[in-house]
């Protein structure tokens, strides 16, 4: 087991200029990730959800604290993290299959294996026609789900996904949360996942994390279990009916607008 | 049955379809198409240089009819102009723009790359080109003849110099303009620097930098044909201009209307490589 850990993590973006004043975005952070867990992280935009994510990534270093893997500081990016963002970030000079195998490029795997394994993730995320497609000519969807396969590709322990599906209209995303949660499991990785809807983060966490903003704060870490009932084989729409998911939805609701009140969150 | 559906079975098609309102929204009233008016006053320009030959309104050694320099023309592709046909003329300068394109392309991509990803690159290169841009290549063509002697290597300098600061500053455009998240993709996924510029900066870049070498074609060509009138044995702009010593007009005109055809024939052919190359750029 791995665990990705936040230990007292600030983050403070220098002032730019006399227009930008410095900025506290992230304060005293404490939060781990293990593998096996899928923790949500919900807040309103601007609460610094991105930043933290970034941290995990190693895109970013924290001011203060430490962001550590198995107890070593993180330096930087490196392949048992991978990356989904939110306007998917595929090469357009790639076709799907060479997107989903690039991480096996940049290990250098042969031509041939990477085809033969590109084809293969292509077929787990239900994409199996679309490998020579262009990236410009897939749907919304079908775009994100390249990038969940070519995170994937790199065989993570940790998946680190902001807002994958936040650009997607609601049908095609209540599909893909339950894809998520499937491909997290069989990949038997730990999930870090950033979004701004609360039926998601309860579909999908296995712990729900609350940001508060205006400096980033944690306000909340809740356990979750609605996600192992549909991996139990529970459809969603009972699920989301059920009086137990009503019940924390509405605590989740309350919960945000006291701690963020400017603003309303989507449901 | 009304008695409409009726006609309609005796005739064999709807007769009243033409004379009813129609059901699709109405088009915008048809326009003359611009390539129609384009291609009148061509034709126009064509007629007026005819008559204006045929009236002898200047010396024919000034203004020779159209059909003269066809003649003319037809000529130089067979017979040629002081020892080469028009396809040596043709060649010669096509070969040193080509050379130069090669040169430009090797020096300038990596200069715009420095200048876009690094500041001390910025620091050092940018006064150069910004001292290269404004200048026009017959400015210094006498200092590089004098430096590289009247041959194959100064005309190739001077196009160079021209065409190099278009590929440098496009590339630094589009190498500035990489998507942070592509670069911090590959990072992710353990890409080393040589890498990421290797697997995405240039990647990315390639369509700002096309545009630059189809820019840099340009003003190569102009460049080139300058250079030939100045020091030359051979090439177009050596063509028109010693044709020009001996008041040999229809060749002068037919010279710089082929120069114009290879131009506008170069631009096709890089906006068609551009295409080819960088599909994803025009694509959305
Ligand atoms: N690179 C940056 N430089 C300066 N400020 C930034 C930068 N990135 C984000 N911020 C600021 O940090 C705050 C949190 O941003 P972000 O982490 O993107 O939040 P979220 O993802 O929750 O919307 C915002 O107020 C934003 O303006
Ligand atoms: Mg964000």
């Amino acid at each position: 087991m791995s665990q990705l850990s936040f230990n007292e993590v600030s983050l403070i973006y220098p002032a730019r200029g006399r227009h930008c004043a410095a900025q506290l975005v992230l304060d005293r952070i404490n939060l781990s990730v293990s593998t096996g867990e899928f923790v949500v992280v919900i807040g309103r935009s601007g609460s610094g959800k991105t930043s933290l994510l970034n941290l995990a990534a190693g895109f970013q270093e924290p001011s203060e604290g430490k962001v550590t893997l198995d107890g070593k500081i993180i330096e930087g990016p490196g392949t048992e993290r991978a990356v989904v963002f939110q306007d998917d970030a595929l090469y357009p000079w790639l076709d799907a299959r060479d997107n989903v195998a690039f991480p096996l490029k940049i290990k250098g795997m042969g031509e041939r294996d990477r085809r033969a394994r590109g084809d293969e993730l292509l077929e787990l995320v239900g994409l199996p026609e679309a490998g020579q497609r262009r990236i410009w000519e897939l749907s919304g969807g079908m775009r994100q789900r390249v990038g969940i396969a070519r995170a994937l590709a790199a065989e993570p322990r940790f998946l680190l996904l902001d807002e994958p599906l936040g650009a997607l209209d609601a049908l095609t995303r209540s599909r893909l949360q339950i894809f998520l949660l499937d491909v997290w499991r069989k990949s038997r990785s730990g999930a870090l996942l950033i979004t701004h809807s609360i039926d998601e983060a309860l579909l999908l966490a296995t712990r729900i994390v609350v940001l508060s903003p205006n400096p980033g704060r944690l306000a909340a870490d809740i356990p979750s279990s609605f996600a192992a009932d549909i991996l139990a084989g529970a459809p969603a729409v009972e699920v989301r009916a059920s009086p137990a998911f009503k019940r924390m939805h509405d605590g989740l609701t309350g919960l945000i607008q006291a701690v963020s009140p400017e603003e309303e969150l989507a449901a | 049955m009304t008695l409409i559906t009726d006609l309609t079975a005796f005739y064999g098609y709807d007769i009243t379809a033409e004379t009813r309102e129609p059901t699709r929204p109405p088009v915008r009233r048809r326009q003359v198409p611009v390539s129609l008016i384009s291609l009148l006053t061509v034709i126009s320009l064509l007629m007026i240089w005819t008559a204006a030959a045929a009236a002898e309104l200047v010396s024919p050694v000034f203004l020779p009819s159209p059909a003269v320099v066809a003649t003319s023309l037809w000529n130089l592709l067979t017979v040629g102009f002081v020892d080469s046909t028009l396809a040596q003329q043709v060649l010669a300068s096509l070969r040193r723009v080509l050379g130069a394109l090669g040169v430009a392309v090797v020096i300038g991509v990596p200069a715009g790359l420095a200048i876009g990803t690094s500041r001390i690159g910025r620091g050092i290169l940018d006064p150069i080109v910004e001292f290269l841009r404004p200048l026009p290549p017959l400015a210094y063509l006498p200092l590089i003849i004098i430096w590289f002697a009247i041959g194959e290597a100064s005309k190739v300098t001077v196009i160079a110099l021209s065409m190099l600061p278009s590929i440098v500053i496009s590339t630094a455009a589009g190498v500035r303009a990489v998507s942070k998240d592509h670069i911090n993709a590959a990072r992710a996924f353990g890409a080393t620097r040589r890498q990421v510029t290797l697997h995405v900066v240039l990647r990315s870049a390639l369509p700002s930098i096309l545009t630059g070498t189809r820019i840099a074609l340009g003003t190569g060509w102009s460049a080139l044909v300058a250079a030939e009138l100045v020091a030359a044995t051979r090439g177009l702009g050596f063509m028109i201009q010693s044709a020009a010593q001996f008041l040999v007009t229809d060749v002068v005109i037919a010279g710089i209307a082929v120069i114009a055809l290879i131009a506008i024939l170069l631009e096709i052919a890089a906006r068609a490589l551009e295409k080819w190359l960088a599909p994803w750029a025009s694509a959305h």
